[in-house]
């Protein structure tokens, strides 16, 4: 089966300079896939390259066989930077409704059709008794469901979600990444989801890209989350530590000999 | 005490001077248009710009008035130009405060010699403009008025969903192939018409009277747009028509009258709506 998205000595960057390069990954229908790495690491970069809004700097990018390209309708995305904020006095039935139908000229009310499809899509992700509050009255949680809806009310083959779950405490987070999980498999849409840290994802996953200092290393969580390959990816030494249930904690590595060379220096 | 029927007869007497039709037939359009545009500016988060716009229209309507033609042309040269000005010193520009801010204070600069230099040197003409003087519109600029209500309403109806979602989720827009920049360019020519004509009633410092505060009203009282739109332009209706009445029998400014009424009402709805809240809060507790 070809794959969804395949990249091939991909680099991005601005002006001739690469912020990341030699990326290569090909992910399949359904899959969900975690993109990972520090702040600044060109995580969101790659979610504008896949939306068509920038060029790769070198190397190919392929989204279902073709190049990226800006409005794709296959593609629903969550931004991780919403200008939707709590004075935002709307309700969120209007703003799923507004998803579907932007497109649609002239001053006039959703169709019953709109409506119905907007009302199916909070249902299921099981945010019905949301529709008629107003955005700024909701939780970091909900209204990371309602962006959630937002993002699927075109039915798109593929989800981008830039940083959902920044900002969320333990459990609303373990809420959400199940429901993203359970959203994926039942609709079988390709998932990217851009995290800083793994551990709430690490068992949903089918691929991971990790991106650091300027490198990219991809696969499954197992063969990337490794003492060795991310060694190679920060290029200092680190460590995986991992606990009774399979959570990571990436430790950096000092030698004796640093903390000497530290004391010499009178630190 | 006033009977109902002399009362009556007063407003009836009121409504046969000239200058009084025209204030109110101006007074409503511009209530309805600045109602509408107001509930948009609010969700782009554009009223500083607004406000922009027009102290670059006192520029603009200050060197018609040097030049000896129609200030309604010079405002909205001027503003206009100003929002041109505002996007190319920035992207984004909406969100750069010192950005506008030194671009509207250059304007009010040049504004200020361009009355120094008006030959007439008649400091009421210039007040007039900084305050509003809808008791002194002309026909010709009840026209132009006219003219360029129906246009901005009449664009804001063809663009009224795809502008909706791009003012409340930009980023999402311009994900889904939406022109969010030539959309915002449509917008800010709009509103700098607007803006334009409704320095004829409120003036160029007053312009927020009814151009924000209805919107910002009315944006607390219902989460639906279209009765957000409504309920602004009821607001503005409200306030434009009780000013021009209270002004009639209370020789003071008609503007003043105007912002003290959208003002007293948003007060009012910040402070029921604020306390409701705070019941909520409290009981959810």
């Amino acid at each position: 089966m070809q794959p969804v998205v395949e990249a091939k000595d991909l680099a991005s960057g601005y002006n001739g300079k690469a912020t990341w390069q030699n990326a290569n990954f090909s992910v399949r229908k359904g899959e969900f896939v975690a993109v990972i790495g520090p702040n600044g690491a060109g995580k969101t970069t790659l979610f504008r390259m896949l939306l068509g809004l920038q060029k790769p700097l070198k190397g190919k990018l392929t989204l279902f066989g073709e190049e990226p390209r800006r409005g794709n309708r296959k593609i629903g995305y969550v931004p991780q930077r919403h200008t939707i904020d709590n004075d935002t006095n709307i309700e969120c039935i209007e703003l799923v409704s507004l998803a579907l139908s932007w497109n649609r000229w002239g001053f006039n009310p959703f169709s019953k059709g709109e409506k119905e499809a907007a009302y199916k899509i909070l249902k299921d992700v099981g945010a019905e008794e949301l529709a008629h509050k107003s955005l700024a009255e909701l939780s970091g949680g909900e209204l990371q469901r309602i962006y959630l809806a937002e993002a699927l009310v075109g039915d798109p083959d593929m989800l981008l979600l830039d940083e959902p779950l920044s900002n969320l405490d333990m459990k609303r987070t373990k809420d959400l990444v199940s429901l993203m999980s359970n959203v994926v498999r039942a609709r079988k849409v390709t998932t990217f989801l851009v995290a800083h840290d793994i551990n709430p994802l690490i068992h949903f996953l089918d691929k991971v890209i990790y991106i650091a200092n300027g490198r990219v290393a991809t696969g499954t969580a197992e063969e990337v989350l490794t003492s060795k390959r991310l060694t190679e990816l920060y290029g200092t030494p680190v460590e995986v530590l991992r606990d009774s249930k399979g959570h990571i904690l990436v430790h950096t590595l000092y030698d004796l000999e640093d903390y000497h060379e530290g004391k010499k220096h009178g630190l | 005490m006033v009977s109902s029927t002399s009362l009556i007869a007063t407003l009836q007497q009121m409504l046969h001077y000239q200058f009084m039709q025209n204030a109110f037939l101006i007074g409503t359009i511009i209530a309805i248009i600045g109602g509408i545009l107001g509930y948009i500016v609010i969700l782009r988060r554009t009223t500083f710009a607004a406000h922009a716009y027009s102290e670059i229209g006192f520029a603009g309507a200050t060197g018609a008035l040097l030049l000896n033609t129609n200030i309604l042309f010079g405002a909205l040269a001027g503003s206009i130009l100003g929002g041109l000005a505002i996007a190319v010193l920035g992207n984004r520009a909406k969100y750069r405060d010192v950005e506008i801010g030194s671009v509207l204070a250059l304007a009010l600069g040049v504004g200020y010699l361009f009355t120094t230099l008006y030959t007439g040197n008649d400091a009421q003409t210039a007040v007039n403009i900084l305050f509003g003087d809808i008791l002194g519109v002309s026909t010709a600029q009840i026209i132009t008025t006219i003219v360029i209500g129906v246009i901005v309403l009449a664009t804001l109806v063809v663009v009224y969903r795809p502008l909706l979602f791009a003012s409340l989720d930009e980023d999402v827009a311009e994900a889904k192939g939406m022109h969010t920049v030539l959309l915002g360019g449509v917008f800010m020519v709009l509103l700098a018409a607007a803006v334009s004509v409704s320095i004829l009633v409120t003036g160029v410092l007053l312009i927020f009277a009814l151009m924000v505060i209805p919107a910002a009203t009315a944006v607390r009282l219902t989460k639906k747009p279209t009765y957000a739109m409504l309920l602004s332009v009821v607001i503005a209706l409200f306030a434009t028509w009780s000013g021009l009445v209270i002004a009639y029998f209370v020789s003071w400014p008609v503007s003043f009258f105007i912002v003290t009424i959208v003002f007293v009402l948003y007060i009012l709805v910040r402070i029921i709506k604020g306390s409701g809240n705070l019941a909520a809060v409290t009981s959810a507790a």
